[in-house]
Formats: structure tokens, C-alpha cells, sequence
């Protein structure tokens, strides 16, 4: 998670611009996990902790090929297995990687609180600074793929970070450096598309009509992007989301009732004060002493 | 004016406790406020410099604000009984214009408190301990994990509306409470004299002064 | 492999069978994936599971465990019978039009020359018939009744769809398409490769399921060709190396072979070697034994080995009786074999019967362990709780640990699958106190030859007389080793056509083996290897990946044996004139001088076809054989026979011959028929198998593989599980006749019941990584498998074994 400030365009809980002095605008990344070139051999998890220095639990087996079972704070990305009988009656076995998206309108960066936890770079990536991480869980709120984890060590948010560290130098994912097949590879976004359409009329050839680039426009798309063999049931990969979007809640929360609240309780503070400085308060006078004397005197006769 | 020596004996409208608890409920809502207007809009997340820095924050105002709803049932819960809605308080709602011009001669005689007040009751008594609930549904580190994601973003946004209803009601609160003057010096000292509950709660004056009602 | 892994990506059909290329090869796959991407390759995996390797393939069909010849007899009797083979390629590559002595025959299961009493075969009668002039008799017009061709065809007829489906449990229709998608290779544009590894070896018929695979392949056309091939996955770096160095009981480096007691004469030795040829104007290689074996000799006894002594002949063990690994462990059981170094090499947890392996220890005086980790076998007699419940108040065995490096700790060269010699470097020191393999080894050799020296003994000579002249007599180096295998010449060698022109000098390297000699003027301690460090330097540690034709055919990276040769019997990849048959793919091609082209032609380089010399040049015949004559002990053609542990008990091809249920030329110890199961009280298929996440018994030591893979498991099919009520994640036991394991079950539907002769049966996966020392612990999966081997080679039977599976 190195500091690329000249490249932050975006960062959490932040209105003002960010630096902007940089030119040319740098080419999207992205990274193409070909699900139907993926074996599942899990290289990709064991680079990712190399070169992060993660190293998660040694668990338990939960009766399938998932290990470990979920997304953790030492675990940016984990394979999932899914074995699907399709309407022929034949077994296919969806493997997907999952991980960080990089959305293009990134939920975890619009939930985000802490001014500069989370930021996007030019290129795309999605990075959190956790030395500015104050550990709310808002990012895991606001994501709608279910990636961000906070440590129970350290109680920071931690999540694929693209290796931004490395892009950043010009050297591809860890996880693409490992993966032994090519299932994932990486570049510029548009060069990965017209990858993914040469793979997509493969798989068309071989029977997989819906075949398809998973890019989803609810995010704006994505900087990680899968080759699906039934691009029509992104289901089907283990909950792979059809068509995610920044949860309509957290755009409330996030966004009109922000300035809206505070606009009204700042009102309402200004004309309690104003009302007081203008009307004044309403004080008790000697009359009402008077009155109250009168009828304190008749009580106790 | 009465001199010195005539000066009317006080009322005691707030026992010791009651203004204990009440300070303590406002020294504790100063923090979960301040703590949460920063996590709650960008533009305020330098308030986090008024309560520990961000993750200081972030940790503390889960804790303090279940400590304010202690401290708040803990504090308007024996008023339980007295602040409920008579047809006196309905009546004196209807005519909440004659309040805002001066003309309460108009208007039902007001109890120990004014339905105002009963309503601010009832409000900050739901607002508060929903927000607990709703803070709890979104406490990630002991309790997010348990409930579905669309549940707790659903707790964030309620949080956060719930929040919104106790801040402008605590502005009303304050206004009021700035506007009838001496009530400020009731919640500091205790007392109201004599005139001051005469002119705002007139029944409850009455009540008080009865033979044998002395507290 | 034929070819190499490159190579793959220029294949249009990929098999994958008996292996698990994705799960175990992961690595080695992407030309797979690169060959469907790039080759519109089509990707059929035959396997008891759906796979790593089932995940990508275009078809997929279930097979029952040990079932692989019925399954590939089938695909024979397929493409014989609709003559989807490569005519011109099997009528002048392949033995088709030989014709087979009279006296061969094949009844009730059993070929000629059955003794039921040995157990054994006399393979006299499997030969061809030769003709007057002494050379086999053909029939190019395939009429003969006895000619190969023929005698296959009627071999194979009973290997119809319909056997298969009930034999092996495989879908009649996923079988066909199968055999289609094969049948489609049989055009010289096409090719198949078949991708095999222990799932074909690791039977009591292993041998003859990878010869059937091969029959196939030529039979297609696909072996010489880019893109075909027959293709063993060494699961083991550095297992194509130890095969090659000769590091088996009866086997000498380059394949050359230790005599047997029978041949004291070192010329009875060598004629057995090396063969005349069987059909006329045949390069013959091995005709050439003598030279690779003297230049052995001179590597290993320098000058004291001469002509008088048969230039060391004399100093060589001469084999009473098999020592491979079943029989030297029946050794230690039976308290004849005292003493064990264990050398790189965890046999509690990779040989079968851990009960017999930890009695067998037991027995022993002294156990010596060289590796870099605490291996099972060096703690066989620790109590380890369940995991290894044994008493060491009992075992009297001193089990001395040697810590040696690991492969990334010292200089080397590994040989690949695609048999490149790869250098590599050092990366880091040992921890500890570990020393190199080559370090413990020099440093025992001194200690004996000073004990030798000091007190004498019996025959003191082989030991007291080994050449060695390295320059760190406590540790002869990798590069000294190198140079050695490689070899160099002795003396001024001669040009052979014109002896006044000297070719090379005393002390210069080799530049490959064909200027090896028989007369002791030349050194090379594995023919095979010599061309590796020539006198351009080392040749193994090149790195220049460019590939000038674009077919993979990267010359100057590392070095390739034989000959950095990438693609073996390429020859085979051109019509008899010379012309490649796929252009598109050329390997080599005749300019009417000379052979050359993007390869190291596998043939006489100046040979004019016209001269009809054969493309498989080490086989005396030129051609290659469908029909095995005695290469095999257990028949010139490879036939079904159940495991020995079958859930049927009978053999579907011969159900009333009791003697053709397995492989009747097995050879299985008494005690270990005796803990064969039956399938009434075993009822399931177990086969054993690696995950990617994991080395054998290794990586259990390693954090990352424990977390990606961290608790022992089984796996069974759906149906399975909720016929015993258990559900994905519970604990299951696993028993077979010869013990039980306990681990979580993973359920699921990637393993279906099999419908075999009408009944179904379940299979039991069993992968093997877990035993008692590491970072996550578990049961050693061989605590199930039984001790018997292949006919041939004595591979255990890993593969397919009765199990009953119980909640834990």
C-alpha cells in the first residue's frame, strides 16, 4: 500500500480535489480471471500471502475444496467451489476467485468515514491506507461484493489492494505472476476486454452460449473482471452478484441525508439562537412573583 | 422589587439526582454527538480531534452511547408515570401559537411539564434506545458479523435518522429551555421561585403550594 | 515424455487418463490451457473423479479405478473397426505387417507359456517369425492371419462399447465421443497427446494400461509429431532424473541394466544387450551397449578399469533376485535385510501397508534418514497418539537422522518431464546443521575405503579402486558430477573415417554420444546425458528461450537428452520420403542431404529414405511394436485384468477363468495376500491420489500449503454419503482389510456411482498428504493400500483398493 499521492483521484470522506497536477492521464488496469481457464490450484492465494506477508489460520476442512473458508484480513483472496449440474446432466465445477473488485464507484470508498482511508488511484485501483483506517466497518457496509475484512488484531480494514506496490512500478499482480495457466491475467482495461472477447468466442465454440465478460456497470465497472462460461447466472460461481450496486440504503445514508440533516439542525440551532438574541426569553416579572405570593398566602391562609 | 429580606421562598422543581443524571446525560451525549457527527458526515471528521483522534472515536462511541442510553433510562424512567399525555397537554398542543405569542392565558394550565416536553420525553426515550439497537447492528467489531449485510446497512442509515431526531430535538430542548427563562438555573440549582412557576406551570405551582405538599 | 511440455500447445486432442495434469502438474498445464486457447484443442479427461483436470476439459468420462486397458482396448477395437487409423504411418512405422510365430497363442485369459505353478510366463513363443534370410517376415498386404495387424484386431474385437460401459461403469455415449474426438487424429494434419502419470503406473497392470495408451497414439499416428506423444508427468522432481541416473535396484545409468547372477561373462552380457537387427538396414542403437557401458566403467573405476578386468565388469553386483522396494521391505519383514539408508525418501508414508512397513522397520538393527525434514520414517517408532499408535519400548530399531539440504539449498540440474537437464543455482544456505546429499555420501565413501584400507576384508577392490578425482575429496561438487555424467575423452580420439585426423583431445569434453568408445578412451558416467557439458561449457544452464520456428522448439534453453533432442522419433513425423506430414508443424524434413529442421533429428542424419531405414532407431526391428514380444512380462499385448482388489472378483473378459481375474504374472507375497480384502466386507473403490495444495508428505511441513489445505480429508459422492447419512464436513472412517483412517468428509457430486455388471459401486477418494510430523497431522493414507505391485516394475497397486467407509 504504497503512498502513489500524485495518482489518488479519490479519497474517502474528502471534498476537496485531489492532486491533479499529474498528466497524461494514465490507461486503466485491469485484471481478467478466466474462470474457464481456472484449474483452482490456489497459486494465486499462496502468492498473495508471499508477497503481502499474510499468513492466515491453519483451519479446519469444512467438507469442501474452500480453504480458508472466507475472505479475512490475511486472506485477500480465496478460491470458491462451486459444482453445478447443468440442464444436459452434465457436472461443471465453477471455480472462482474472489476478491476485491476495484469498483469503478467503489462503496466502500463512499461509506468510508475516515478522510483518505480509502482512495482510488488513476489507474483504477481501490487501495486502503490503514494507517488512516479507524476500523468502523462502514467499507464492509458499503461494498456490494462482500470483500472488506477488519483484523481482530488490529481492527483495521483489509482487502485486495491489486498490489498497487507493485503496479505501481510497473509489475503485474502477484496473484497473475503465479497463476500457472494464465487464467488471470492483467493490463490495461481495454486491452483486457478484447482479451476476454477472443476467450468469450472460444467458449462460444465449445457449446457455452452465454458466455460472457462479467464488468458489472451497477459499480461503474470493475477493475477485476471475470470470463464466465454462463455470463447470464453470475449466481452459479458462488453468489457471484448479477447485478450489484452501492446498496440503495447505503446512498441514503451516504449520500442526500449528509447535508441534508445537518443543514437542518444547523437551522434549527440558528433560529433557537436567533429567536432568543431577537424575541429574547420570556422572563418571570415582579408581577408574577406578585401573583404568586397572593395565592401562596391564600393557600397557607 | 422585594429586597432581600422579602424575597419569596424557593421551589425545588430538580432534586439533586435528577440534576446529577441530567449533567451526566449531557456530558456523555456531548461526546457520542461529537464523536458521532464525525463518522457521520466528512466534513466534520476534525470533531475526532475533540475525542481521541479517528480510531479513538470509532471505539469509544459505541461504548459511551450505550452509556448514554443507561444513563438516560436511568434518568427518565421515574418520570414515567408524570409524563404522560393528559387532555390538558392535547388541548394546550392545539394552541401551541398562543405559547410562541405570550398569550397562555389562553391555554389549559400547565402541569409539572408541558406537553412539549412530554413529547420530547417520549421521543428521546424511543429515539435513544433505538439507537443503541440500531448502533449494536452495526458495532462491527463484536457484533456486525452476526447479522445480514442489507440488516446492518439498514441499522446504519436508521442510526443515523434516529441520531438526526435527537440532535434537532435536543436543539428544540435547549431552545426552549433557553427561552423560559430560569429554567437553565432550575437544571443548575434545583429551584424556580415562586413567579417562574406561577407563570409556566401554574397547576403544578398550585399543587405544590397546596397544605402538605411541601417536599 | 515422447515430447515435452511445450509442446502441448500444438496438440488439437489432449487425453488426459491416469493422471491428474491440473491437480499435479499445474504448472506443466498452461500448455494445455494454451492449446485450447491458441490450437482449438478439444481436452477429454478419463478419470474414477471429475478432476482439477475435469474443471477445463471438453469431456469429461468416469471411469472405474484400474479399469484403463478395458477402457483403452475399447478405443483399439474403436478405431480398428472404423478404420480411423494412419495407414501409410502404421504399415511403415510400426510392426503391423509382421507376422507372429505360429506357436504364440492366447486362450481363457492366458498367453502362451503360462506356468501356473511359477506364476510366470516362458515368453519364447511371443516372437516374431523370421524369414529365410534370417529377418522377421511381414505381410505388407496385412492378409496374413498371424500378422500383428490381424491378431490385434481379433485381440480387441471383444473390447466392444458395451464391455466397457460394464467393465469400466463409462457412459456408452461419453465413450464414443471419446473415442471420435481420438479418431479424429488419425489424419497426418492431426494430433492427440496423451498426458499420463501415476494413475496409469500405480497398478498390478500399470505397464500394460501406458503400453495400450501408446498403441493408440501410433495407431493415430501422434507419436514423432509435435503435438502428440505419449507423455508421463514425473510427479517428482527429480524423478526423471533418478530413473535416468539408474537409481532402481537392477538398473545402471542410461538405462543400461545390472547382469543377473546367470551372466558371469561380460560377452554373454553384452550380447544380451545389445541385439541384432530384425529387419535389414537398421541403425539398431543399442547395438552400441558396449560403448555406453565401458565409458560407464571408466567414469566409475577410472584407470583400473581395463580390458583384462572387462573394463570393471567383475567389480558389478550380479542380481541373485529382485531388490526393488516391495521386496527389499519382504526382506526386512523376514529379518534378512539388517541395515537401511533412507535416502531422500519417506517410506512409512509412500510405501503400502504402513502395519507391514512399521513391522518391517522394526525388525531392523540400523535405520539410517537423510532428509531435510523429520520425516515419518525417521519417528516410525515414536508414539504419535491415533495417528501412529505404536509402543516404542518394542522397537529396538536405531534410527540415525542425517539432515541434508533441500533442492533449493545447492547447485544442481533437475530433469523435467520433457527430460530437459535444467541447471540450477543455490538460493540459500541449510539451516543448522544439514549438510549437501553429495557431502554425507563422499564423506561415508572415505570413511569406508579407510576401513577398507586399515582392516581388508571381502573383495576389496570395487570399493578401494572407485575413480575418485574431485578436487574437495570431502564433497565432489555438482559441476564435477556434471562434467563427469557428461563425459570427456581419455585420449586423442581419432576420427573413425579418417584416422589422422584427430577429432578431439585428451581431456576435452564430449560433444555428445556418438564419440563415446569401447576401447576405454572415453568417459561418461550416463550416455544418455553426454552433450551436456561440452566444451562450450555447461550446456543445461542456458537461458535463451527464443523459439525461431514458433512451435516451441527452444533449442538453446537448457539441454534435452538424448542429444538435446526435443521431440523423440521425430523422424516419425515425415511421410517414408521425407516430407513432414503437418508442414504447419514441421520437426524435421529430408533437403535431399540431410535431416534438420527445428529439431535434433532422432535418426541417421545423412540417411537417405529411400534406404528404408525405420524412424524408431533403438529398437532392432526400425519400427515400433504393437506387438511387445518379451519387453513385458506379462503379455505381447496388454489385457484387462481386474485389481486385486475388485469389487466384481471375476474378470467381465473371462468370468469363468479364475487363474485371468488379475494379472496372472503378478508377483505377490503370501503375507500379502492374505491382507487382501474381499468386496463383501469392502464394498467401495478406493483410489489415492495429491491435491495441487500440497507435496506428498512434504508441505505438511510448510505454513502457506497448511493453510490452504489444513485438515485430512476423504471424499465421497453424494449418493454415497446419504447412504450412510453423512453429511459434507463430519467425520468419517475408512477401512480396508489392512487398517483405517479417520477424516472429514468432503461430499459431492463430482464422484457418481459407477453401474458395473449391473450393480453400482461407490468410489473412496483418498488423498495422501497428511501423516504424523508436519503442521497439520493426519493418518498416512497408505495405512489402507495394499503390497502388491506391477508385473513389470513392481509399482504398488495405489490406485484401486476395496475400502468400506463407516461415520467416525
Amino acid at each position: 500500500m504504497a503512498l502513489q499521492s500524485l495518482d489518488i483521484i479519490r479519497r474517502s470522506a474528502t471534498k476537496t480535489p485531489s492532486p491533479a497536477a499529474r498528466g497524461p492521464v494514465p490507461a486503466e488496469v485491469a485484471k481478467l480471471i478466466d474462470t474457464s481457464k481456472c484449474i483452482g490450484c490456489k497459486a494465486c492465494q499462496v502468492a498473495c500471502m508471499e508477497w503481502n506477508d499474510l499468513r492466515d489460520q491453519v483451519g479446519t476442512c469444512d467438507g469442501t475444496y474452500n480453504n480458508p473458508t472466507d475472505l479475512t484480513a490475511q486472506s485477500w483472496t480465496v478460491m470458491r467451489f462451486a459444482e453445478y449440474e447443468n440442464p444436459q446432466g452434465d457436472l461443471e465445477w465453477l471455480i472462482r476467485k474472489d476478491g476485491c473488485m476495484h469498483c469503478a464507484d467503489p462503496g466502500c470508498l463512499k461509506a468510508c468515514p475516515a478522510p483518505g482511508a480509502i482512495v482510488q488511484y488513476a489507474n483504477g485501483i481501490v487501495d486502503f491506507h490503514e494507517e488512516h483506517c479507524i476500523g468502523c466497518g462502514y467499507c464492509i457496509a458499503g461494498c456490494p461484493f462482500n470483500i472488506p475484512r477488519i483484523s481482530r488484531r488490529d481492527h483495521k480494514a483489509y482487502k485486495c489492494t491489486l498490489c498497487s506496490d507493485r503496479v505501481a512500478v510497473g509489475l503485474e499482480p502477484a496473484c497473475v505472476k503465479a497463476c500457472p495457466t494464465g487464467a488471470i491475467t492483467f493490463g490495461t482495461k481495454e486491452r483486457m476486454k478484447v482479451d476476454a472477447e477472443e476467450r468469450i468466442a472460444d467458449l462460444k465454440s465449445r457449446g457455452f452460449e452465454q458466455a460472457g465478460l462479467y464488468d458489472p456497470i451497477g459499480v461503474g465497472g470493475t477493475h477485476v473482471m471475470y470470463v464466465l462460461h454462463h455470463a447470464d447466472q453470475p449466481g452459479l460461481y458462488s453468489g457471484l452478484a448479477l447485478n450489484p450496486h452501492i446498496s440503495r440504503t447505503v446512498r441514503l445514508w451516504k449520500g442526500v441525508v449528509k447535508p441534508l440533516a445537518l443543514g437542518a439542525l444547523a437551522l434549527a440551532a440558528l433560529v433557537g439562537f436567533f429567536n432568543y438574541i431577537v424575541a429574547g426569553p420570556k422572563e418571570v416579572g415582579p408581577e408574577d412573583e406578585e401573583a404568586a405570593r397572593k395565592e401562596q398566602e391564600k393557600a397557607h391562609g | 422589587m422585594a429586597d432581600r429580606d422579602h424575597r419569596p421562598a424557593l421551589i425545588l422543581r430538580h432534586p439533586p439526582r435528577d440534576r446529577a443524571l441530567h449533567w451526566l446525560l449531557v456530558i456523555v451525549f456531548l461526546f457520542t454527538a461529537t464523536s458521532g457527527f464525525a463518522l457521520f458526515h466528512p466534513s466534520l471528521f476534525w470533531l475526532t480531534n475533540l475525542t481521541g483522534g479517528g480510531p479513538w472515536s470509532a471505539i469509544l462511541h459505541p461504548f459511551i452511547g450505550l452509556v448514554m442510553a443507561v444513563v438516560f433510562v436511568w434518568f427518565a424512567a421515574p418520570t414515567w408515570r408524570v409524563a404522560q399525555l393528559t387532555p390538558n397537554d392535547i388541548a394546550w398542543l392545539k394552541g401551541i401559537r398562543y405559547v410562541v405569542s405570550g398569550q397562555e392565558e389562553r391555554l389549559p394550565e400547565v402541569g409539572q411539564y408541558n406537553a412539549g416536553q412530554k413529547l420530547l420525553y417520549f421521543t428521546l426515550m424511543t429515539c435513544v434506545l433505538l439507537l443503541a439497537l440500531t448502533g449494536i447492528l452495526f458495532w462491527r467489531r463484536y457484533f456486525a458479523g452476526y447479522f445480514p449485510i442489507g440488516v446492518v446497512r439498514l441499522g446504519a442509515l436508521a442510526h443515523a435518522f434516529l441520531a438526526f431526531v435527537v440532535l434537532i430535538s435536543v436543539v428544540v430542548h435547549m431552545s426552549a429551555a433557553a427561552w423560559e427563562a430560569g429554567s437553565i438555573r432550575s437544571m443548575i440549582r434545583g429551584t424556580v421561585t415562586p413567579g417562574w412557576a406561577y407563570k409556566h406551570r401554574r397547576a403544578w405551582f398550585r399543587e405544590m403550594i397546596r397544605p402538605g405538599a411541601g417536599r | 515424455m515422447t515430447n515435452h511440455w511445450v509442446d502441448i500447445k500444438n496438440t488439437d486432442v489432449v487425453l488426459i487418463m491416469g493422471g491428474n495434469a491440473a491437480e499435479a502438474h499445474p504448472c506443466g498445464f498452461k500448455w494445455v490451457t494454451e492449446a485450447k486457447a491458441h490450437h482449438r484443442a478439444k481436452l477429454i479427461v478419463v478419470d474414477p473423479r471429475y478432476t482439477r483436470s475435469a474443471s477445463v476439459a471438453d469431456l469429461y468420462v468416469p471411469i472405474r479405478a484400474g479399469t484403463d486397458i478395458a477402457f483403452l482396448g475399447g478405443v483399439i477395437n474403436y478405431l480398428l473397426a472404423n478404420d480411423a487409423i494412419q495407414h501409410e504411418y502404421v504399415v511403415n512405422y510400426t510392426d503391423f505387417t509382421f507376422i507372429v510365430r505360429e506357436d504364440f497363442s492366447f486362450q481363457d485369459g492366458l498367453y502362451s507359456g503360462y506356468d501356473p505353478a511359477k506364476g510366470r510366463y516362458d515368453k519364447t513363443s511371443w516372437d516374431y517369425e523370421r524369414g529365410k534370410d534370417g529377418f522377421v517376415a511381414t505381410d505388407p498386404t496385412l492378409k496374413h492371419p498371424r500378422c500383428v495387424y490381424n491378431l490385434m484386431k481379433q485381440h480387441y474385437a471383444r473390447y466392444t462399447p458395451e464391455l466397457v460401459e460394464r467393465t469400466c461403469g463409462s457412459p456408452r455415449e461419453k465413450f464414443l465421443e471419446a473415442c471420435k474426438l481420438l479418431a479424429s487424429t488419425a489424419t497426418p494434419t492431426r494430433a492427440a497427446t496423451i498426458m499420463y502419470a501415476l494413475g496409469w503406473t500405480q497398478h498390478s497392470i500399470g505397464s500394460q494400461m501406458i503400453r495400450t495408451g501408446a498403441m493408440v497414439q501410433l495407431l493415430l499416428g501422434n507419436i514423432g509429431v509435435s503435438g502428440g506423444g505419449m507423455n508421463a508427468l514425473r510427479g517428482h522432481s527429480n524423478i526423471q532424473g533418478l530413473t535416468d541416473l539408474g537409481l532402481m535396484a537392477n538398473l545402471l545409468p542410461g538405462y543400461l541394466t545390472l547382469p543377473n547372477e546367470a551372466e558371469q561373462g561380460y560377452e554373454d552380457y553384452i550380447a544380451a544387450r545389445a541385439p541384432k537387427p530384425l529387419r535389414p538396414n537398421q541403425l539398431n542403437y543399442w547395438q552400441n551397449y558396449n560403448k555406453f557401458f565401458v565409458s560407464l566403467m571408466k567414469a566409475w573405476w577410472g584407470d583400473a578399469a581395463t580390458k583384462e578386468n572387462n573394463w570393471g565388469y567383475d567389480y558389478l553386483p550380479k542380481l541373485d533376485k529382485p531388490y526393488d522396494m516391495l521386496a527389499a521391505y519382504e526382506l526386512m519383514l523376514n529379518g534378512k535385510m539388517n541395515g537401511y539408508v533412507c535416502q531422500g525418501f519417506n517410506p512409512l508414508a509412500s510405501a503400502p501397508n504402513k502395519a507391514k512397513m512399521t513391522a518391517a522397520f522394526s525388525k531392523l538393527k540400523f535405520m539410517i534418514v537423510m532428509d531435510p525434514l523429520a520425516t515419518e520414517t525417521s519417528e516410525f517408532w515414536q508414539n504419535h497418539g491415533e495417528f501412529n499408535d505404536v509402543d516404542p519400548e518394542k522397537i529396538e530399531t536405531e534410527v540415525i537422522r542425517l539432515p541434508t539440504t533441500c533442492f533449493a539449498e545447492e547447485d544442481g540440474a533437475l530433469v523435467n518431464s520433457g527430460r530437459w537437464l535444467q541447471w540450477h543455482w543455490k538460493g540459500a544456505d541449510p539451516p543448522g546443521e544439514a549438510r549437501t546429499d553429495l557431502e554425507i555420501m563422499s564423506d561415508l565413501y572415505l570413511k569406508l575405503r579407510s576401513l577398507y584400507q586399515a582392516e581388508g576384508g571381502a573383495y576389496p577392490d570395487p570399493v578401494l579402486k572407485l575413480a575418485w578425482p574431485y578436487a574437495h575429496s570431502g564433497e565432489a561438487s555438482a559441476e564435477e558430477l556434471a562434467r563427469e555424467y557428461s563425459g570427456r575423452a581419455l585420449e586423442d580420439l581419432s576420427d573413425p573415417k579418417d584416422p589422422t585426423k584427430v577429432i578431439r583431445k585428451a581431456g576435452e569434453q564430449l560433444a555428445g554420444f556418438g564419440e563415446l568408445r569401447d576401447d576405454g578412451t572415453t568417459l561418461s558416467g550416463c550416455w544418455i546425458y553426454c552433450g551436456a557439458w561440452t566444451q562450450a561449457g555447461n550446456l543445461m544452464a542456458r537461458r535463451d528461450n527464443s523459439d525461431p520456428t514458433g512451435i516451441g522448439q527452444t533449442l538453446n534453453w537448457a539441454w534435452a537428452w538424448p542429444a538435446n533432442r526435443r521431440v523423440m522419433y521425430n523422424r516419425a513425423s515425415c511421410d517414408p520420403a521425407g516430407r513432414p506430414y503437418n508442414p504447419a508443424l514441421k520437426l524435421i524434413a529430408w533437403n535431399g542431404k540431410s535431416w534438420g529442421g527445428a529439431d535434433v533429428p532422432d535418426y541417421k542424419v545423412d540417411e537417405d529414405p529411400s534406404e528404408n531405414m525405420g524412424p524408431f532407431i533403438m529398437n532392432p526391428e526400425g519400427v515400433a511394436r504393437f506387438f511387445s514380444r518379451g519387453g513385458l512380462v506379462d503379455g505381447p499385448f496388454p489385457e484387462h485384468y481386474e485389481p486385486f482388489e475388485s469389487p466384481l472378483g471375476y474378470n467381465p473378459l473371462h468370468p469363468n477363468d479364475s487363474r485371468a481375474v488379475q494379472n496372472p504374472a503378478a508377483r505377490i507375497y503370501p503375507d500379502d495376500r492374505k491382507a487382501l480384502g474381499k468386496a463383501e466386507a469392502f464394498p467401495c473403490v478406493a483410489t489415492t491420489y495429491r491435491l495441487t495444495e500440497h507435496f506428498h508428505f512434504w508441505t505438511k511441513h510448510a505454513l502457506l500449503n497448511a493453510i490452504v489445505q489444513p485438515q485430512q480429508f476423504v471424499e465421497l459422492g453424494e449418493v454415497h454419503a446419504k447412504e450412510l447419512g453423512v453429511k459434507a464436513g463430519e467425520m468419517v472412517k475408512v477401512s480396508s482389510n489392512r487398517g483405517s483412517i479417520k477424516a472429514v468428509a468432503v461430499v459431492t457430486k463430482r464422484i457418481r456411482p459407477l453401474t458395473i455388471e449391473g450393480k453400482p459401486v461407490h468410489t473412496v477418494g483418498v488423498p495422501i498428504h497428511w501423516g504424523f510430523t508436519g503442521l497439520t497431522k493426519g493418518y498416512l493414507a497408505n495405512t489402507l493400500t495394499p503390497v502388491v505391485g506391477d508385473a513389470n516394475v513392481q509399482t504398488p497397486e495405489y490406485k484401486c483398493f476395496l475400502v468400506k467407509v463407516e461415520r467416525a
